[in-house]
């Protein structure tokens, strides 16, 4: 057991953990913030995709112990209060979900991807945005509309960061 | 905007999914939880000589190790097939006993003989490794038609030749004649290649006993958790009905493999009985490949003749299916009644004739999934007659014009009655869509960056909306088939409705609410959709064939219509007007032509406090309905598919798929579409990615997403959606169901397409990169040698 | 997962110590690869040493022409980085492909070339490069690291701590990915420098990333499509598995040696 300190969607936490705890265990489990979830077990389905320091990792290759001092931020932390985060509401108004179950990592890396494109300055094509999603598997959907929902977020994700300026 | 019928308003329950507030069976954690893992066979095939659980025992957390003996021990019944077939001898179908824990002998690779249950998941799983299962190896065999040749390794004893059934339909010597005479024959040998579902979410259960009340909770991953309740009971024996409660919360999809009951949740029922403790269980996708049913796995031979005009005379289909090493619940259903039924497709054919040989293996059972035999009948019969008007040289859109079905109702020689569709319009819409005309220019076009281009079609039908509750049950089906609904308007004139239906991912929140919206005039909000608990819901038959629009949906119907005669009872009554005259709009109830009205909720309160309603009329507002449909559905549509190989290579890029659907009236064209997008794209993971490999000794090689090719988003491309509609005759709101088209129409139109860039036919699913370059090479040596 | 003990590393001297003091210690460098092997109780490291804590490790950094790249360094770095783009364009598309994103953000280029996996991506450019793996103790030549599946040169508790790539006239990398995988089926990295080539494949080879001879003498001297494509591949030695034969595999060897010399333009 390892004392693990981390900031999960703005609030510090402060656990005990097994050195053998996935964050995806420590984020289910420990923290009972089940909207991400595991899908696989060869970190390639991306259904556990959270942010950490800014990132889109697979919580489910990533040991707790080994993230302490990260700033974590999960499905459940991405909307401001009742508002929805962009990349959510596109997704609900282009129909990018159907289970349910791969949506939370979706929408992690779809966040993630329209952040690290503006941040390079690099336009995300749909092209781009089915490579990027090289790592995250839906059953459901065929991807058409989850390629538009982040097609849509992606610009009302650009048009929010240019009014902000 | 309205938020009735054919409204494409967003849906109710997303909300909840995009925040990650669903609430699935792993995130369910109950008290005093304790969890299973299972100790599963390294073998294909092998008896079992000794378990020796006494290292696991001892480990510090294990609650408890138990094995088959004493499952059995304790009357807990075998899991069985709930469809019997009858071989064309007359005798019945040979079915192999299957415990959920394998007590003498194991057939497959997975097959589980002992389960730990443990204080956590990370110690059941260890424990399970210190299980020490002594087996004897037997030999294996993993390939249906291998399994039938004399001196193959027998499966049970009483199933010899590993022969189930061998099955016939349509008449034998009058397709043989037909065939013999004909202008043209064409003759192909078809594999429909075994696939894995794959839901994303992998099946879990929670199961807790109460023993004060005697009474089971089982939170799963189910399609139909009333169905599984019934055989927990009937035929499992784990507990009676009344004292079972099953509940299916938010399921991560199913496409079929979440129909059947598995030995992990009969298990998990038990262990949470006999260690006093709830038991958990959530697969892993390792566990998910070598345990969840697996789907199609035929091998075909199909024959069909031609008259010198291009009419079919005759078709003539030999199969062999894959059952795996037990028959699973619907799987004696799937490649005969759900298969053979659908080989006139959408063509007038007097002669077809059918065998079907269904075959045990030392590989994990085979059963529906989506599309569930259709897709089978489809896939022959669409690279027929592509492969046929390309013999013949003939367009294959004027070969299947010739031979369209015209006119309705039309029967089938395979026992079917289509009732209603436009073959025609559905393919002119394609056509159009598709852009065909221009397709030589693309080619041509494709054809300088150094890209052969195809171009293939499908004309897809299929029986949905499962199904006659007394036709099923004359072909041996052991459940009814029908759809029970309760429309519950409540004293403030809000709605629930209690559906047998289940929502894995269709959407039903909002589908179901706008059907109820649009009849008494109210937004969908005020509407709430009920489902997935057996405390809850009386009864229902689930999610499956895509049914819960024509069979669900027109029992939420007959229940409307019976709140809707009380409503205007009770309106009449108050408003001293006739019945007759009352109607719904606009969130009144009315006198029609007058200012005479009262509010929706007004009715509701007026239903509730029964101060004054009419002589004889019992207070509430609630109403039931089961509702047994007249006949199948026949969705019905026209796929077009390009495709570019490169032939360096042999990679295959989809260029445009165009899908022109016939699925009667539309609820919800947004989710419809969705279904569409979905299943085309698990049609195109058959016809080029996906693939279920064992080995020579039956050991599964595709056993994580390491091998086994999940569609990724850039192997597919965006889709183009048309609709034709005719109204579907046999239901209230005329639907036809679309949640399985996809997987059924897409796989030949990929096929037909990439045969056609590479200039052969011979070419089986799926069309990997390295099979289109070998079918490449040998086109090029047969170039070489003429 | 077995239990296992971690230590988070703060210096190269740190790692090596508790290396050495564990009864079977493995390296923590991304985990992309050793997490899911464990998680499969296929591996079981009585403790892990992470070294992504070792800022000394991380970054890229010009020692004349050569683009050093610290062993901690992740992929997502390494391809935006702008030295590799500028120096190795075809080294930082490379690294641009590994895996996905999210991968990228925690893998690192010493776990992937200390793992030396046949399918992956990073070996073929460091034998291609003719880069020096630096480690703890001493230098190692690219031609001497890589030592069949899995292995490598390096001994017991031996620590990689960069890897020093040098500059080349040109390079590219091109893959053909294992449709279900997307790891590298064949992956070819030519490198031209100085009218010499080489060309090192991975994915393919039965032992792992190798150097082609055939394909290093055709375009020595004439680094050009054509000569790539008259090069005639042998599948002797190729692997052969569901996905592709040892030919197909050959094959793709030629058509992809062909495309990673028409990228390095």
């Amino acid at each position: 057991m390892s004392k693990v300190n981390m900031t999960v969607n703005g609030k510090s936490v402060s656990r005990d953990v097994a050195d053998t705890t996935l964050l995806s265990e420590f984020l289910r489990e420990d923290m009972r913030l089940t909207g991400t979830h595991v899908g696989c077990d060869t970190s390639q389905c991306g259904a556990c995709v959270v942010h950490v320091d800014g990132r889109a990792i697979k919580s489910c290759t990533a040991l707790a112990v080994s993230l302490d001092g990260a700033d974590v931020t999960t499905i459940e932390g991405v909307a401001d209060g009742k508002e929805l985060h962009p990349m959510q509401a596109a997704f609900k108004a282009n129909h990018g979900l159907q289970c349910g179950f791969c949506t939370p990592g979706m929408i992690m890396s779809g966040i993630d991807m329209v952040e690290r494109y503006a941040a390079e300055g690099k336009t995300l094509t749909a092209e781009a945005i089915r490579e990027e999603l090289e790592g995250n598997i839906c059953r459901c959907t065929g991807y058409h509309n989850i390629v538009k929902s982040i097609e849509e977020a992606a610009g009302q994700m650009s048009g929010m960061a240019k009014a902000a300026e | 905007m309205s938020e009735g019928i054919g409204a494409r308003v967003t849906r109710k329950e997303d909300k909840r999914f995009i925040t990650g507030k669903g609430k699935y069976t792993d995130d369910i954690r109950m008290e005093n939880q304790a969890y299973a893992a299972f100790v599963r066979s390294p073998h294909a095939h092998a008896t079992v000589k000794s378990i020796d659980a006494s290292a696991a025992e001892a480990m510090d957390g294990v609650i408890e190790v138990l094995n088959g003996a004493q499952l059995t021990g304790d009357e807990i019944g075998n899991i069985i097939c709930g469809w019997a077939i009858t071989s064309k001898d007359g005798s019945p179908m040979n079915m192999g006993a299957w415990s959920a824990l394998a007590t003498e002998k194991v057939r497959y690779v997975g097959d589980a003989v002992a389960v730990v249950i443990a204080e956590t998941q990370a110690l059941a799983r260890l424990a399970a490794e210190e299980v020490l299962v002594e087996y004897d190896e037997l030999p294996a065999v993993a390939m249906a038609d291998k399994a039938l040749e004399s001196g193959a390794p027998e499966i049970h004893d009483n199933a010899p030749g590993n022969l189930i059934y061998d099955w016939e339909i349509g008449e034998e010597a009058a397709t043989d004649a037909a065939l013999a005479g004909a202008a043209h024959i064409t003759e192909m040998e078809i594999t429909n290649n075994r696939l894995s579902p794959n839901p994303m979410e992998p099946r879990s259960a929670v199961a807790t006993y109460d023993e004060a009340e005697d009474h089971y909770t089982l939170y799963t991953t189910s399609q139909n958790p009333h169905v599984a309740r019934l055989v927990l009971s009937a035929f499992y024996n784990v507990a009676p009905e009344h004292k079972l409660r099953v509940i299916a919360p938010d399921v991560g999809g199913g496409f079929g493999s979440k129909i059947y009951i598995y030995p992990e949740e009969i298990t998990c029922l038990w262990a949470s009985m006999r260690t006093g403790r709830s038991v958990k269980w959530t697969s892993d996708r390792s566990e998910a490949f070598m345990t969840d049913a697996h789907g199609r796995d035929h091998i075909s031979t199909a024959k069909m003749g031609f008259d010198a005009d291009g009419k079919i005379v005759g078709f003539k289909v030999d199969t062999i299916a894959n059952f795996g090493a037990y028959m699973s619940l619907f799987s004696s259903a799937v490649p005969t009644y759900l298969y053979a039924t659908l080989l006139s497709g959408q063509y007038n054919i007097t002669n077809i004739h059918c065998n079907v040989r269904a075959v045990y293996t030392n590989t994990v059972p085979v059963d529906a999934y989506r599309g569930a035999g259709r897709p089978e009948a489809c896939y022959a019969i669409e690279r027929m007659m592509e492969t046929a008007a390309r013999e013949m040289g003939m367009d294959p859109g004027e070969l299947r014009r010739r031979n369209f079905i015209g006119e309705f109702p039309h029967e089938t020689p395979v026992i079917m009655t289509y009732d209603a569709g436009d073959f025609d319009g559905n393919l002119d819409k394609a056509l159009a869509a598709a852009d065909v005309s221009g397709f030589a220019a693309r080619k041509a076009e494709a054809a300088g960056r150094g890209k052969l281009r195809g171009i293939g079609y499908s004309c897809y039908i299929e029986a949905c909306g499962i199904a006659p509750s007394a036709a099923v049950g004359s072909l041996g089906a052991g459940v009814g088939l029908w759809e029970s609904a309760e429309v519950r308007v409540n004293p403030v004139g809000t709605i629930e409705v209690l559906t047998g239906s289940h929502s894995h991912g269709q959407g039903h929140e909002t589908t179901f609410a706008q059907i109820v919206a649009e009849r008494f005039s109210l937004p969908i909000d005020n509407v709430q959709i009920v489902h997935g608990d057996t405390d809850k819901v009386q009864f229902g038959m689930g999610t499956y064939g895509s049914r819960s629009g024509a069979v669900g949906m027109s029992a939420i119907v007959k229940a409307m219509d019976k709140v809707e005669a009380k409503v205007k009872k009770i309106a009449a009554h108050t408003l001293e007007a006739s019945e007759d005259d009352i109607v719904i709009e606009g969130g009144e109830v009315k006198v029609a032509g007058t200012d005479k009205a009262m509010g929706w909720h007004e009715v509701g309160l007026a239903a509730y406090t029964s101060h004054n309603l009419p002589d004889g009329m019992e207070p509430g507002l609630k109403e039931g309905a089961f509702y047994d449909p007249t006949n199948f559905t026949f969705p019905a549509g026209a796929y077009i598919c390009e495709v570019e190989v490169d032939p360096e290579t042999g990679v295959t890029e989809i260029v445009q798929f165009t899908a022109a659907d016939d699925f009667g009236t539309i609820i919800n064209p947004m989710i419809v579409e969705g279904q569409v997008h979905g299943g085309v794209a698990q049609g195109i993971g058959q016809a080029m990615l996906e693939q279920v490999v064992y080995d020579d000794d039956a050991q599964l090689i595709t056993g994580s997403y390491m091998d086994y090719c999940m569609p990724r988003a850039d192997d597919v491309p965006f889709y183009t959606i048309e609709h034709n509609t005719t109204v579907c005759p046999g239901n209230p709101l005329g639907i036809k169901g679309c949640g399985e088209a996809g997987a059924i129409g897409a796989p030949p139109a990929v096929i037909n397409a990439i045969t056609d860039a590479i200039g052969t036919n011979d070419l089986q699913m799926p069309a990997t990169p390295q099979a289109v370059w070998s079918a490449l090479q040998s086109v090029q040596t047969k170039m070489a040698a003429e | 997962m077995y239990e296992t003990k971690y230590h988070k590393s703060s210096s190269v001297e740190d790692a090596v110590a508790a290396l050495a003091a564990a009864e079977e210690g493995k390296i923590l460098s991304g985990g992309q690869t050793l997490i899911p092997t464990m998680k499969q109780h296929l591996a079981a490291p009585s403790d892990l040493v992470d070294l992504r804590g070792i800022d000394a490790l991380k970054g890229v950094c010009m020692d004349g022409d050569t683009v050093v790249i610290g062993a901690a360094t992740t992929h997502a770095d390494v391809a935006s980085n702008a030295d590799v783009q500028a120096h190795i364009p075809g080294l930082a598309a490379l690294a641009n492909g590994i895996g996905d994103p999210a991968v990228r953000a925690m893998g690192t280029i010493g776990g992937s070339v200390a793992n030396n996996d046949p399918a992956a991506d990073y070996p073929s450019a460091v034998l291609a490069l003719g880069a020096t793996v630096v480690t703890d103790k001493r230098e190692i030549a690219a031609d001497d690291f890589f030592d069949g599946m899995f292995a490598t040169a390096l001994e017991e508790g031996e620590i990689i701590t960069s890897i020093r790539f040098p500059k080349p006239s040109k390079a590219a990398y091109a893959k053909f990915p294992n449709p279900a995988s997307r790891y590298a089926m064949v992956g070819v990295f030519v490198a031209e420098t100085g009218g010499s080539a080489r060309v090192a494949v991975t994915g393919a080879g039965a032992d792992g990333v190798f150097r082609h001879d055939g394909l290093e003498a055709a375009l020595s001297g004439d680094f050009s499509e054509d000569a790539a494509g008259g090069v005639s591949v042998s599948s002797d030695g190729m692997l052969s598995d569901m996905h592709a034969s040892a030919e197909y595999r050959a094959h793709l060897v030629g058509v992809m040696a062909k495309r990673a010399v028409a990228a390095a333009g």
